[in-house]
Formats: C-alpha cells, sequence, structure tokens
C-alpha cells in the first residue's frame, strides 16, 4: 500500500485530461470527416512524429505522463525520439535502428498477441 | 410477351410464382418480421467453419426448402437463376454445386434477388421451360469482412450505415398457374450521382430507384395508387425519405403505399441497425417471407417490387470512386 | 422541393438528409474511456517507476500491458462492444492499434495461418507502422542534417 500512497493525484487528472482531450481530436474526425480508423491512427501516429521530431511533444509528455505518451500521438513521439537518441549515438544509421528500436516492444507484442488470440479465438456476430 | 415504352415489358401469359422459401439470422429472427420466416438460425455460423461456408449452405437449404415446399421434383427445374454479393459470387455457386440444375450465376448486388424474378420469367414466358429457381442470398458477417472491417475491429457504425441481412430468399417462378402472376417487369438502368460514401448506400442508390419507378409508370401508364403496395429492396430510411421527396418532384406521390424491405425488417430502435437493412437478402426474405404471404392471404393484390443495386467493390471505393446504383421493378398481381 | 439535376445538387441534398452522428455524446464517452485508458497505464507506469525501472523501461512496459489487455479482450469478443461505445476513447491509445492487429487475424485464420493469419495481420494497422517509422525515419535524418550543421555553423 505504500506504493498506492506514492501516486500523485494531480499528476493522474492531469493524464487523464489530457488523454482523454486527444481521443476527443479523434471523436471528432470520425465524426466530422468520415474517416476510416486506420486514417486516423495514420494522423494521429505521424502528427506524433512530427511534434516528437519538433520537440514539442515532450512538453505535454512531461505535463501529462501516460495521457501524452498512451495515445497513438505518442507512439510516433517515441518513434522521433528513438530515431533522433540513435542518431546522436550512432550517425546516419541511426535513423533507420532507432524508430523501430523504441517501439520494438510495442509492435513484438502487438504481433505475438495477435498471432495468439488468432489461435484460441474466434470472430462473433456483432449483437448490435 | 411484348415490350411496352422504352423498358418495360408486359407478359401476355404471366408466369406465377408458385413458392418462396426464406431463412434468416438470429438478428432478423428478433425483429419485427420474424414470425413470417420459415426458418430462423440461432447463430451465424450454422456449424460451419467460415462465414462463407455458412452463407453458402443457407443457400443452398433454402432452395431445398422451396423446392420441398412446392412440390415440384428437382428434375423439372428447368433453370436456376441466383447471386449474392461474395467475390464471384461464391455464396450460390458453393452452395448450389449439387443441385444439378443448368446454373446460371448473377450479379446485380443487392437487387439480385429481383434480377433473378426478371430473368426467370422471360425465360419461362419465352418458352424456355417450364420451371425456374430464384435464389439470393447475404450474409452479414461475410459482407462485412469483404466490403469494410474484421468483425472484432472497435470502429463506430455512422448513422447512414446499413446492417447487411443474414439469410437466403428463393422462389420457384413456373410457367403456368394460378398466380400470384408476374405481369410485367421493369428492368433498371444503371445511374450514378456521384455519390462516394460506402456508409450511404441508401442516397446511392435512391436516383436509380427513381429512375426505374419513373420508366415503369410512363411504360405501363400506371400511377403509384395502381399498387396496394410498393416496396424497394434496400434503401433504408435515408433513400426511402429520398425516393419519396424526388418522387414528388416529378408529380408521383407515392407516400401513402410505399415502403422499404430495410426498413420492414428490423427494429430500428431496439435493433441498432441504424438506416436498416442491406444486402440481397434483405429484398430476398422479405418478398420471399412477407409479401408473398401477404399476397398469399390476398391483403396485397397488387404490388410493385424493386429491388436497388449498389454495384460498387472495395477497391473502387478506396480509389475514391463514386458509387453507380441499380435498381428492378417487377409487378407481382394476383 | 426544386427537381434535382446535377450530381453537385444531389450530393448537397444528401448530405441535408443523413442524419449527424451524435457528437457530443460521443465526445463525451470518448472522452472518459480514453482519459480512463492513459489513466490506467499511469498507474502501471507509476508502479514501474516505483519498482526502480527507468523511464523508457517504464513506457515500454506499460505498452505492452495495455496491448496484452486489449488483445485479451478482443479475443474475448469485447473490444468491439468497448469501440462500439468509446469510439476514439479506444482507437486512439495504443489499446486501438493492438486491436487493429488482432481483429484481422482474427478475421482471416479461416484462410490458415501464413496467409490468412500473417499475411493479413497488418491489413488494419499496417498503414501505421509504414507512416510512424518512415516519419522517424525522416525526422532521424533531418536531426542529422540540422545537427551537422549547427556544428559547422558554430
Amino acid at each position: 500500500m505504500e506504493f498506492f500512497a506514492s501516486i500523485d493525484w494531480m499528476q493522474m487528472l492531469r493524464c487523464f485530461v489530457v488523454g482523454g482531450l486527444i481521443c476527443i481530436i479523434g471523436q471528432i474526425l470520425i465524426d466530422k470527416t468520415k474517416l476510416t480508423p486506420a486514417r486516423i491512427l495514420v494522423i494521429f501516429v505521424t502528427t506524433g512524429a512530427i511534434l516528437g521530431g519538433l520537440g514539442i511533444y515532450q512538453h505535454l509528455v512531461d505535463f501529462a505522463g501516460c495521457g501524452a505518451t498512451v495515445p497513438l500521438t505518442g507512439f510516433g513521439n517515441a518513434l522521433s525520439k528513438g530515431a533522433i537518441e540513435e542518431v546522436a549515438k550512432s550517425g546516419f544509421v541511426g535513423a533507420f535502428i532507432g524508430g523501430t528500436k523504441a517501439a520494438a516492444g510495442g509492435i513484438a507484442a502487438a504481433i505475438f498477441f495477435g498471432y495468439i488470440a488468432s489461435l484460441i479465438s474466434k470472430p462473433k456476430m456483432k449483437k448490435q | 410477351m411484348q415490350k411496352i415504352g422504352k423498358q418495360t415489358v408486359k407478359f401476355d401469359t404471366p408466369p406465377t410464382i408458385l413458392q418462396t422459401a426464406s431463412i434468416v439470422g438470429p438478428k432478423e429472427a428478433d425483429g419485427p418480421l420474424a414470425s413470417y420466416f420459415d426458418q430462423c438460425l440461432e447463430d451465424e455460423f450454422w456449424g460451419e467453419k467460415t462465414w462463407e461456408k455458412a452463407e453458402s449452405k443457407i443457400i443452398k437449404e433454402t432452395v431445398n426448402m422451396v423446392i420441398a415446399k412446392s412440390g415440384i421434383p428437382s428434375e423439372e427445374i428447368d433453370y436456376c437463376f441466383a447471386g449474392d454479393l461474395l467475390n464471384q459470387c461464391i455464396s450460390s455457386s458453393f452452395g448450389l454445386r449439387e443441385l444439378n440444375i443448368p446454373f446460371f450465376g448473377i450479379f446485380g448486388a443487392c437487387s439480385t434477388f429481383v434480377e433473378a424474378l426478371l430473368m426467370a420469367s422471360v425465360f419461362l414466358e419465352g418458352g424456355a421451360g417450364n420451371y425456374a429457381l430464384c435464389a439470393a442470398s447475404s450474409h452479414f458477417c461475410s459482407a462485412e469482412k469483404q466490403f469494410r472491417f474484421p468483425l472484432e475491429l472497435g470502429n463506430q457504425r455512422p448513422p447512414s450505415s446499413q446492417w447487411t441481412v443474414t439469410g437466403s430468399g428463393a422462389a420457384i417462378v413456373a410457367k403456368n398457374g394460378m398466380g400470384p402472376y408476374i405481369t410485367h417487369i421493369t428492368p433498371g438502368k444503371i445511374v450514378d450521382m456521384g455519390i462516394k460514401d460506402a456508409n450511404n448506400m441508401g442516397a446511392a442508390m435512391a436516383p436509380a430507384a427513381l429512375d426505374t419507378l419513373l420508366a415503369h409508370f410512363k411504360d405501363t401508364g400506371r400511377s403509384p395508387s395502381y399498387y396496394d403496395a410498393i416496396l424497394t429492396g434496400d434503401l433504408g430510411y435515408i433513400g426511402k425519405e429520398i425516393l419519396i421527396e424526388m418522387a414528388e418532384t416529378k408529380g408521383y406521390n407515392i407516400k401513402s403505399n410505399y415502403n422499404d424491405c430495410g426498413v420492414l425488417i428490423f427494429d430500428k430502435e431496439k435493433q441498432d441497425t441504424h438506416s436498416g437493412g442491406s444486402g440481397c437478402a434483405c429484398c430476398g426474405t422479405v418478398f420471399s417471407g412477407y409479401l408473398f404471404k401477404m399476397l398469399q392471404q390476398k391483403k396485397y393484390k397488387k404490388i410493385l417490387l424493386m429491388a436497388t443495386g449498389a454495384l460498387t467493390n472495395s477497391t473502387t471505393t478506396q480509389q475514391g470512386e463514386s458509387i453507380p446504383g441499380i435498381a428492378h421493378a417487377v409487378a407481382i398481381e394476383l | 422541393m426544386k427537381p434535382i439535376e446535377t450530381k453537385k445538387q444531389y450530393q448537397d441534398y444528401v448530405d441535408q438528409k443523413s442524419p449527424n452522428s451524435p457528437i457530443l455524446k460521443n465526445c463525451f464517452n470518448a472522452f472518459w474511456v480514453g482519459g480512463l485508458i492513459c489513466s490506467i497505464g499511469q498507474i502501471i507506469f507509476n508502479y514501474c517507476k516505483y519498482r526502480g525501472m527507468d523511464i523508457q523501461m517504464s513506457n515500454t512496459i506499460v505498452s505492452i500491458i495495455l496491448i496484452g489487455i486489449s488483445a485479451f479482450l478482443t479475443g474475448l469478443n469485447l473490444f468491439n462492444k468497448i469501440g462500439k461505445f468509446a469510439g476514439a476513447g479506444s482507437l486512439v491509445p495504443i489499446t486501438g492499434f493492438a486491436n487493429s492487429i488482432v481483429s484481422p487475424a482474427m478475421e482471416y485464420k479461416s484462410e490458415g495461418y501464413v496467409m490468412g493469419v500473417g499475411g493479413k495481420m497488418f491489413t488494419v494497422a499496417g498503414p501505421v507502422l509504414v507512416f510512424g517509422i518512415s516519419a522517424s525515419i525522416i525526422v532521424g535524418i533531418l536531426y542529422l542534417i540540422f545537427n551537422t550543421q549547427s556544428i559547422t555553423l558554430v
């Protein structure tokens, strides 16, 4: 219970609000533009990567923590940040290694869990 | 048989719709027309491993059922006209591969069922045989998989979207009989008014329905009030409203006796089907289940059945093409 | 109503006829579900930090756990219900990315494990990786050019 005492609830609130607001932007895009889910995801990841490359997104991460890293913009930011860090370390090749390296955990997890889910589960009719 | 006007055929010795059969999925079985269908499934897979196999089984069993109900031995049926929505019409060709009846696979998107009735009646009236079988099927899950997204994807359906009906309708048309008769057919033209939104099929198809409706009235000299009911296939709520308003601007008031199979088959509020039903089976099952019984009970004596189709696929949608629509009409009278 | 002659007139007419999405309700649901998912991530993150992991490792673990939960819910045929309710609230967080990989994998299982599951897994999420990784490479190269220039300028 020592862990729960250590939680910064103001930080938690900032995380909730920022994460929720980013989702609202996505919802407005869905309802107003008729974009497909794949396009929405692409817009978010690319925006995140650009804002990350410009160093702007980090301010949002510092402010909201997971409220900024969990949405897909955070995924884009992680890709860019990884590329920049790796370039700083190993030069030109770093641009190709860094991004995927930073996101490797997430991508591998999605592939692996996706495969497992397809082994044990079957699609079902939507009720509504 | 003679052609009257620009695109209507009038039959001198009109063929009879002898018998119909319909099988629907569980969602349709929760809808307002449930009691009219011959069989309601409890599960969309119906014991099969894939959606495609399930749809094939549905059309196969519906066809077997209509043959059994009609009492006509299958050897005496001269032709089978059938179609569906899956690539290269595989549900019908796979489902009916053991049928042993000369087979025409036809595609008119969701207008397939009426297209089959048109072709069958021309064949029979022309003297090419005595009995023809017409069938069409669709399946919500196989259609979602082919045209939209995987079923488990957590997306929201826009309010203009329609729900593909799971099921199949089949009918046997006979050269001679006691009715209900197919007296006139009006095959439709392809009409494209530039609608690109694949989630608004009703709006894409409504101009085609209007075109066929006007052609039918013009060619036959009939007015909307001649029919007890005018039914479109799957325009849904939005398309229905558009058709009513556009027909009005052309001088035809169809408000009082017009409805749409996609509106009838689901309860919009309770079943959350947004703009209504769609798919080959929408018109197919509503006619085979509900309308045919209304004709048999003489509650309707003259109906105009007009199935609508959106002639599109997922590639053309992604390439940003607009959606051409079509509508075929058939006048059925006692 | 005036008769409709041109495609443009018809499009305008259809736009006016088609109902709008209940955007306020959708946004409210997206807000709280999205916020909640991020908060769950934050709790996991805080716990990782509490156990003494660094930020990068903690973030990776948050991603993996949320992806795992999302895959699990998709496998239980529950995620599409959440998605229908929450819209962007479950799509925009990393959970939506996971769902868009798991759902085609399950759907195309009927075409076999190699060409079905393996081949179709990225039909929805593939573009995310293509655009995300490409953008990161461009950012990396720009950073390289910008950095060397700033070095030479100094």
